[in-house]
């Protein structure tokens, strides 16, 4: 039987290695809708993050008490709250960024990433890995779309953070902030990784031999 | 006719069982339904009149580009001047039923009325929208429209937000309902559709049109005897 990942492990894994969105694809309704700019994308972040850490700490905790046939209602019980409280604070705390994300933090619930984490780690782990296995994959995942969003902000606003950091004489490629911009920057970015990924394990597997 | 022969008992055992593992099986869920709905209460209830602040501010904020268009509102010689508003709710007996409006009165800073903008909402394609329309003082034309609020597909009928297709409304006169087109408006009444957005677009149409039907009397009389 395979000896189940560590904490640390658990980290690791979800930073890169186990990306949820280069190496998983999964969370790509977000990543494509929400990363026309930092801003949106990191708020987007956050907000996971904080629902798949209270998630996979709930999960975790009530994780002996789960029936097989009832856990996927349970699992999203415990999303769907903690995704109504975080659109509720963004609507009271951040109103104008609430308006731009509109529909996208409610569809977190039926973010696979986090069902995923609540099924693959936090009902079968301890609350510590849980907690661990949360902050790596958020961080994946903030990681992932901070990246989208740069790409596709610098090229089609000349912007970062809405500070414009390419010269004014830059034509902005408004079809990076557009849909078919994110379709285009995760596809290459999506090759880029694996591509750097097949050489280090290339490598690996030279030095090995 | 024979009486139906009487049900056999259901075997004490059997149901016990049933009930036993139904209970057992779904305690869980139920518990945490309860826990769960009891504690969004408790943060709606904490957050609640906080979201209705922020968008009754964005209201309030939105008034002036609605009445004076949104290059007379930026204007910073106007800034300055800035419109007074005071909310007020009318009520409509339509079909035997009573609709309820809130409507924003602006006056200028000398006193004088600067239009009106009501609160409407209706279907969308996707869910409500909710709109701020604007009137001049004697309701007989639209001075502007705002989307307060819409869950329309985004990328095509979200577009009934940008001011590029909410500026067609601006000055169009309220004696005759506001036309879609597909493309190509031409009469004074008419506005063009979003390419893909047909139904978000006639929706937003519909309520403008229902809303100048229903108010266009009630804000005209207030109008007369702003002026008596």
């Amino acid at each position: 039987m395979p000896v189940a990942p560590t904490p640390a492990e658990r980290f690791i894994q979800g930073i890169l290695p186990e990306n949820p969105v280069y190496r998983q694809l999964l969370g790509l309704c977000p990543t494509l809708a929400v990363t026309n700019g930092l801003k949106a994308a990191l708020t987007m972040a956050g907000a996971v993050a904080f629902v798949l850490f209270c998630a996979n700490i709930v999960t975790s905790m009530i994780r002996h008490l789960l029936k097989p046939h009832l856990r996927i209602v349970i699992f999203t019980l415990i999303i769907a709250t903690f995704v109504t409280i975080t659109d509720r604070f963004l609507a009271a705390y951040m109103y104008n960024m609430s308006k731009t994300l509109g529909p996208y933090i409610p569809l977190i619930i039926v973010n696979c990433i986090i069902i995923c984490r609540c099924e693959v780690c936090a009902s079968r782990q301890s609350m510590f890995t849980a907690a661990a296995d949360a902050l790596g994959q958020a961080g994946g995942f903030a990681l992932a779309l901070a990246s989208i969003a740069a790409v596709r902000e610098v090229l089609g606003t000349g912007q970062l953070f809405g500070i414009q950091v390419l010269p004014t004489v830059w034509p902005n490629w408004i079809i990076m902030i557009l849909p078919p911009g994110a379709f285009m920057t995760l596809g290459l970015l999506l090759g880029a990784v694996n591509w750097i990924q097949l050489r280090r394990s290339e490598k690996a597997g030279q030095t090995s031999e | 006719m024979k009486p139906l022969p009487p049900l056999d008992p259901i075997a004490s055992s059997a149901l016990e069982r049933l009930k036993h593992n139904y209970i057992l099986q779904a305690w869980l869920v139920l518990m945490l339904a309860l826990f769960f709905g009891a504690s969004l209460a408790v943060v709606h209830l904490r957050l609640g009149p906080r979201i209705e602040q922020n968008k009754a501010n964005e209201t309030r904020h939105r008034i002036p580009e609605i009445i004076l268009g949104s290059a007379r509102a930026e204007d910073p010689a106007r800034q300055e001047r800035a419109l007074t508003s005071s909310a007020r709710t009318i009520s409509v007996k339509k079909q035997g039923r009573e609709l309820l409006y809130t409507v924003y009165e602006a006056r200028h800073p000398e006193g004088n009325l600067a239009g009106w903008v009501a609160k409407a909402a209706g279907q969308g394609y996707a869910d409500k929208v909710e709109l701020l329309i604007g009137f001049s003082p004697s309701v007989d034309a639209i001075t502007g429209i705002f989307v307060l609020d819409q869950k329309e597909t985004p990328g095509l009928g979200n577009k009934i937000t940008t001011v590029d297709w909410r500026s067609q409304f601006a000055e169009i006169k309220t004696a005759q309902p506001v036309e879609v087109i597909k493309s190509g408006a031409k009469r004074p009444n008419q506005i063009d559709a979003i390419t893909g957005a047909t139904i978000s677009s006639r929706s937003v149409t519909r309520i403008v049109n229902t809303t100048v039907e229903d108010l266009r009397g009630p804000l005209a009389a207030l109008a007369r005897n702003a002026k008596d």
